[in-house]
């Protein structure tokens, strides 16, 4: 029930944001809310969804209307470079990009601030300095924090393994080198096998997961960098039947949060994907109104395991 | 290994032994290849060859390999189909909408998944005899259509089966006693099995054969191609539905946003296997041999610590160079 749900609220956001975005164009003159586009890297998976939802609930607060759009995967620079150029000739007050590629967008974004149309980074920082602000999870400290619970968990001696979404994203990066650093750094006596990318596909991290178990039979933990991965991590293991293999995992999602209360996995680390939505909207809003901002909003990261999974301020950051 | 090949049908006399005879070496070639990287691997690591890491690249096979089975009776037939990827996760989410949303026993809700697929495939079948648009179009339109409505249908969020543990076994849970031999690959075999008794000793594969070498003579002969051409489609549609539920069976999940790209790794499983591309030629068991290649590369080179940016440049040698030695042959003969 619980998707369709989701459908249903779903279709009728987007028919209300429609309607707003047309009522906007039109009659500027008794309403007069500020119209902010929001472009993402994607609407299909979880996480995004969960921006949207925070975007949408502070555009409502705050008596902003905006539109949330994104293309269908994050590998689809193209597309999202038309529909960035699509909503610049919406006259949008502001602009929220989480952009796939920044050199494809710059051109573009030197449009935007020709006409003083303020852009707000988000999820990932634009490489230019033409976004007034970028909001995003610390991706590096937080990729740290999963190290140093993986560290824990095995009392800093044993074997590791890596299945990272992507080699060329920001994100999967970020999330690669934190967690190598912080482990080459502070536990010496982990050892950090060769990092293995699945493209973030839960089948192809599963199979990845069992290669790695099978070429190194004495490791002792893996980490799983977006929910695609973990996931897959968290198959792979219970396939191989290796349950003592400590996993670690990141993001959300209803399989993570299932798998973290039957035990297998260890724990994860969630963003906060709803806050980021919503401090895009907050900070458009304070562009708009020509009020300074900080370079970069942190929109924070929590651990969460077995023992913490129900407190509120968790289950108010997970999605799923 | 000879034997589904064996009794390929008696179609036009020389012709039809020729195809045989063609088909034959071709898969000795791909199942020499197969040993060869076998081997290969059993020497550069030795974790290769466990019972356990065998295991994995079985089933890591699954779910290409019944996509490729049910692609090579388009193949064969001179079509394609694109939409095998996104059909599967179109598929997957209505085993979840069956059995999770609707309440349906497992057994009742792979059917209708088995079925929907079907009806996917009709969908293809008509587009392509009916209105008559390319194979390429049709499918292409289908894998756009499927990947929407996999998304819609499903909200944009997976359906968890969770509760349902008897649907997970279908993949996971093993049947052969004090095994952990996954059920999936048991599945695929089976499938595959009936799928190459169907191609080479029916007259539905006769038809196939037939329509793939020469369209226009087929038809003169007074066989109805569009009806085989329909059948064809809806047969790939099936297994495409078979693919939905293996690979949610295995995750617990039906995942919308999976399948794209599923298609060409399927297609080249397909065309390893020594499946002609311009049709009337090619086996079931061929595709499976060239499914096995395609995972057996991915978890050797995993295994052998290969930086996984080779890897697809690996692969995509490997497609060059099993065809190129189809076609060599071809035009020696």
């Amino acid at each position: 029930m619980q998707p369709r749900r989701k459908a249903a609220l779903l279709a009728v956001g987007m028919a209300l944001s429609l309607s707003a975005c047309s009522i906007g164009n039109t009659a500027d003159g008794d309403g007069k809310k500020p119209y902010i586009a929001i472009i993402s890297k994607g609407f299909q998976q979880q996480f995004w969804q969960a921006v949207k939802e925070g975007a949408e609930q502070e555009a409502e607060k705050r008596g902003v209307e905006i539109t949330f759009e994104g293309p269908a995967t994050e590998t689809e620079v193209e597309a999202q470079v038309d529909m960035l150029r699509n909503s610049l000739g919406r006259d949008p007050d502001a602009v929220g990009l989480a952009a796939l590629d920044s050199r494809a967008v710059e051109p573009l974004l030197k449009d935007a601030k020709k006409d003083d149309v303020p852009v707000i980074a988000f999820d990932s920082g634009v490489d230019s300095d033409i976004p007034l602000t970028t909001a995003a999870t610390d991706n590096k400290a937080a990729a740290a924090a999963a190290a140093k619970h993986m560290a824990k968990a095995l009392d800093g001696k044993g074997k590791v393994g890596m299945v990272v979404h992507s080699q060329t994203s920001g994100s999967g990066i970020d999330r690669r080198d934190g967690f190598t650093d912080w482990m080459k750094k502070n536990a010496p006596g982990i050892e950090l096998l060769p990092v293995q990318y699945g493209a973030g596909d839960q089948t192809a991290s599963a199979d990845i997961t069992k290669s790695i178990i099978a070429s190194n039979p004495d490791i002792n933990g893996i980490y799983g960098s977006n929910e695609g991965s973990a996931m897959g991590v968290v198959q792979g293991v219970k396939e191989s039947g290796k349950d003592d293999i400590v996993t670690v995992g990141f993001d959300s999602g209803q399989g993570q949060i299932n798998a973290i209360e039957e035990g297998r996995m260890r724990g994860a680390i969630t963003q906060d994907p709803g806050k980021i939505g919503a401090q895009v909207v907050s900070a458009a809003l304070k562009a708009i109104k020509g009020k300074k901002l900080p370079e970069v909003i942190n929109t924070g990261y929590y651990w969460y395991d077995r023992r913490n999974i129900n407190e509120p301020q968790i289950q108010d950051v997970l999605y799923h | 290994m000879t034997a589904p090949a064996a009794a390929a049908p008696q179609q036009t006399d020389q012709d039809g032994i020729r195809t045989l005879v063609q088909g034959k070496v071709q898969q000795l070639l791909a199942f020499a290849s197969l040993i060869a990287i076998v081997v290969f691997f059993s020497f550069a690591s030795e974790n290769f060859l466990t019972y356990s890491n065998i295991t994995s690249v079985l089933f890591s096979t699954v779910v290409i390999g019944t996509l490729a089975v049910g692609a090579t009776f388009v193949i064969v037939s001179g079509g394609i189909d694109l939409s095998v990827g996104t059909g599967m996760s179109l598929c997957a989410v209505m085993a979840g909408v069956f059995i999770v949303n609707m309440g349906l026993p497992i057994w009742l809700g792979v059917l209708c998944t088995l079925l929907f697929g079907g009806l996917v495939g009709l969908v293809n079948g008509l587009n392509v005899t009916f209105l008559r648009l390319p194979p390429f179009i049709a499918t292409l339109a289908m894998m756009l259509v499927a990947e929407g409505l996999a998304l819609v249908i499903s909200g944009s969020s997976p359906i968890y089966f969770e509760g349902d543990s008897g649907y997970t076994d279908i993949s996971t849970g093993s049947v052969i006693p004090g095994t952990d031999f996954p059920n999936a690959v048991l599945i695929l075999a089976v499938a595959a099995l009936i799928a190459g008794v169907v191609l080479n000793r029916t007259l539905l594969g006769r038809y196939t054969y037939s329509i793939g070498s020469n369209e226009d003579a087929t038809g003169l002969s007074g066989i109805d191609v569009r009806k085989w051409k329909i059948i064809v489609y809806v047969i790939c549609g099936v297994f495409i539905g078979l693919a939905g539920v293996l690979i949610s069976a295995r995750l617990g999940s039906a995942q919308p946003a999976t399948g794209m790209g599923y298609e060409l790794q399927a297609i080249a499983a397909v065309v390893i296997g020594g499946t002609s591309l311009s049709g009337g030629r090619g086996s079931v068991l061929g595709t499976v041999i060239g499914a096995l290649i395609i995972s057996v590369l991915n978890n050797g080179l995993q295994i052998t610590s290969v930086p996984q940016e080779w890897q697809n440049v690996i692969l995509g040698c490997v497609i060059v160079a099993a065809v190129y030695a189809d076609q060599a042959r071809k035009r020696t003969s």
